[in-house]
């Protein structure tokens, strides 16, 4: 029951961020200079006047937030002024799984390596084997993913054609891209998980059970590692969101028709459906990934159940 | 880092400019800045990524005003792709001199680099003032006050982790096309929230300690005891952070620049040169290669500063 109401009021707390960042994505969209239908030929007032006519735009502000919420509800995203004959359900359709694949599988791999690099180096610290692995996880946050990204498709695509260089579709490209998001951040993972570990291994009862004989793996991985592993855990949302932003990155190298492309056009011409729709997907996913971890958090370590 | 048995601290061996205000200042308020400072010494890694780090400042910035470093934007279209450390005489019969080569257009990839990390590191630091400023006072007030508004301040703070920041700063780009100051000064504005965290906790249980009941007792006021009194002690984790703040920045500055929204042709900033440096790897490495290597060094050595200095500056967290 206490944890169920505790379920509810996060989801609640959810609903209510998201209409926060709807609406500061919607006025700091509108309110930005210039306009969707600008253009390098100079387009007669009166046809402007028109097409603002069509979409809306004369309007008051609030009054467009109005409809634009009510047609949210319904799942309904609005045209894309910047892909004619497209509405922004299609655009995001299309480009939204790109994205997102590119984004889990970089998870995915940030966590496999991330994880065992950081007990590794927690169970051997002040060793060569610890000073190795940080000072390479340290090179992996120092090198940025645009670096990384062409010197993978250098390597491993052109000279060794293991992989192709661009495009989507049957491809192998995307792979290329998910290891680059996934080696920066299997590197944060792995510094964090290194602390926490660290935290964890000089706590009392872990000196308990060493004293009373346990293997010291049976230490590592049943005693510590439960405890050790929660930061990692509250760092997944903030990860991910950081892996939609980062693939933008990857997807202007490796070519990927992901949504980074469109959204850096709809920024840059005022796509504002576009841009809202982008936002408020986004947003979902993150939120959603927020909720998941924290109860994912309180299964792991009851001490947090209560607080909120 | 380095396993060296403590030893008593040689005050004369050793002593150079710098140390001897550091010394001099922390006579007067607490040992606390004297010994962070004779521990940092003793990590080489931290003490060679600071000298670095002040090196490549004063390079950027100052290097420049010598006359003999050429003009960064000036192009010579019939010196391209030239090998480091190379002379040539272009069409007007200007003998030019390339320390690090010249790009496709025949400018000075060097004077590039230089100009380019002028642009970067203002950008951190820049960016690191504003999210300083308003992380440690929103975090403190939100600390001291507790109850509900310090819950409804932290919520915020939530709320605000949630958004999808890369997405929010692309649409900030949109105001600032020319003037990136302002862009910069907006990043500042949103990367505060770990900061205003950080100095939360370390309100939270410094407020509960006898010298706070004193301040109070003597009758000052809350914003004088926020200021005079609670946010000095948080001072330790404030420079961790923020030393690992620049970096977080100028890579943000990297990345926007590297899709096409920050610093705009022809101006460079280490971000835009590695940009143009990826597009011809192929034909010219050295393009990508320099830029890649002291943008990478200057991270590297920010962040092994902010690991010294978390170690120097707060000894019960370090590895040993």
């Amino acid at each position: 029951m206490e944890s169920l109401r505790y379920l509810l009021s996060r989801f609640l707390q959810s609903l209510f961020a998201l209409l926060c960042i709807i609406t500061i994505t919607f006025f700091l969209a509108r309110l930005a200079p210039g306009g969707p239908f600008l253009d390098e030929k100079a387009v007669p007032e009166h046809l402007i006047e028109q097409m603002k006519r069509n979409y809306g735009f004369d309007k008051p502000l609030p009054v467009q937030y109005g409809l634009y919420l009510g047609r949210l509800v319904q799942g309904d995203l609005g045209p894309s002024l910047g892909n004619k004959g497209f509405t922004v359900n299609e655009v995001i359709a299309e480009g939204f799984p790109v994205s997102l694949m590119l984004g889990v599988s970089g998870l995915v791999i940030a966590l496999f390596i991330g994880i065992p690099v950081g007990v590794v180096a927690a169970a051997k610290r002040n060793t060569a084997v610890d000073y190795f692995l940080m000072a390479f996880t340290m090179l992996g946050i120092c090198l940025p993913t645009f670096v990384i990204a062409p010197l993978l498709g250098e390597i491993f695509a052109l000279k060794l054609g293991w992989f192709d260089v661009a495009m989507w579709e049957n491809s192998s490209a995307w792979f290329l891209g998910a290891a680059t998001l996934g080696l920066y951040y299997s590197a944060y993972i792995a510094r964090l998980t290194r602390g926490s570990m660290l935290d964890v291994l000089s706590q009392d009862f872990i000196r308990t059970a060493r004293a009373k004989g346990v293997a010291p793996a049976t230490v590592l991985f049943k005693h510590a590692f439960r405890g050790g592993i929660t930061p990692v855990v509250a760092y997944l949302g903030p990860a991910l969101a950081g892996l939609l932003g980062g693939s933008f990155v990857v997807e202007t190298v490796f070519g990927l028709p992901g949504l980074g492309q469109h959204f850096i056009k709809a920024a840059t011409n005022r796509d504002y459906w576009l841009i809202n729709g982008t936002v408020t997907v986004f947003a979902v996913l993150i939120l959603v990934m927020n909720f998941l971890v924290d109860v994912l958090q309180g299964w792991l370590d009851p001490r947090t159940r209560g607080h909120k | 880092m380095s396993p060296q048995p403590p030893t008593t601290p040689q005050p004369d061996s050793g002593q150079d400019l710098l140390t001897g205000v550091t010394t001099a200042t922390a006579e007067k308020g607490s040992s606390l800045g004297r010994d962070a400072w004779y521990r940092l010494r003793k990590n080489h890694l931290a003490m060679a990524s600071l000298w670095f780090f002040i090196a490549v400042v004063l390079l950027c910035f100052f290097l420049p005003l010598v006359p003999a470093v050429p003009d960064p934007n000036v192009t010579h279209p019939d010196l391209q792709s030239l090998p480091a450390f190379s002379t040539a005489t272009s069409m007007e019969g200007v003998e030019v001199y390339y320390l690090l080569g010249s790009d496709h257009l025949g400018r000075d990839i060097f004077s590039r680099m230089l100009y380019g990390g002028r642009v970067s590191l203002a950008v951190g630091f820049l960016a690191t003032i504003v999210s300083l400023t308003i992380g440690v006072v929103y975090g403190a007030v939100s600390g001291f006050t507790g109850g509900r508004t310090d819950a409804v301040m932290m919520r915020v703070v939530d709320i605000l982790y949630a958004l999808p920041f890369m997405i929010i700063v692309i649409i900030l780009t949109t105001y600032f096309g020319n003037k990136l100051w302002l862009l910069f000064v907006c990043i500042g504005a949103v990367e505060w929230l770990t900061m205003s965290r950080i100095v939360r906790g370390q309100v939270r249980s410094l407020k509960r300690q006898e010298f706070i009941d004193a301040a109070r007792s003597l009758g000052l006021s809350n914003w004088h005891i926020i200021l005079r009194h609670l946010i000095p002690n948080t001072v330790g984790p404030v420079i961790i952070y923020t030393t690992l703040t620049v970096p977080a920045v100028m890579r943000l500055e990297a990345i926007l620049s590297f899709l096409g929204l920050g610093v705009q042709p022809p101006d460079a900033s280490w971000g835009s040169l590695i940009k143009e440096g990826a597009d011809r790897m192929a034909s010219d490495p050295g393009l990508l290669v320099y830029p890649a290597l002291i943008f990478g060094m200057t991270l590297f050595s920010l962040n092994f500063l902010g690991d010294g200095l978390r170690d120097a500056l707060d000894p019960k967290s370090s590895k040993d």
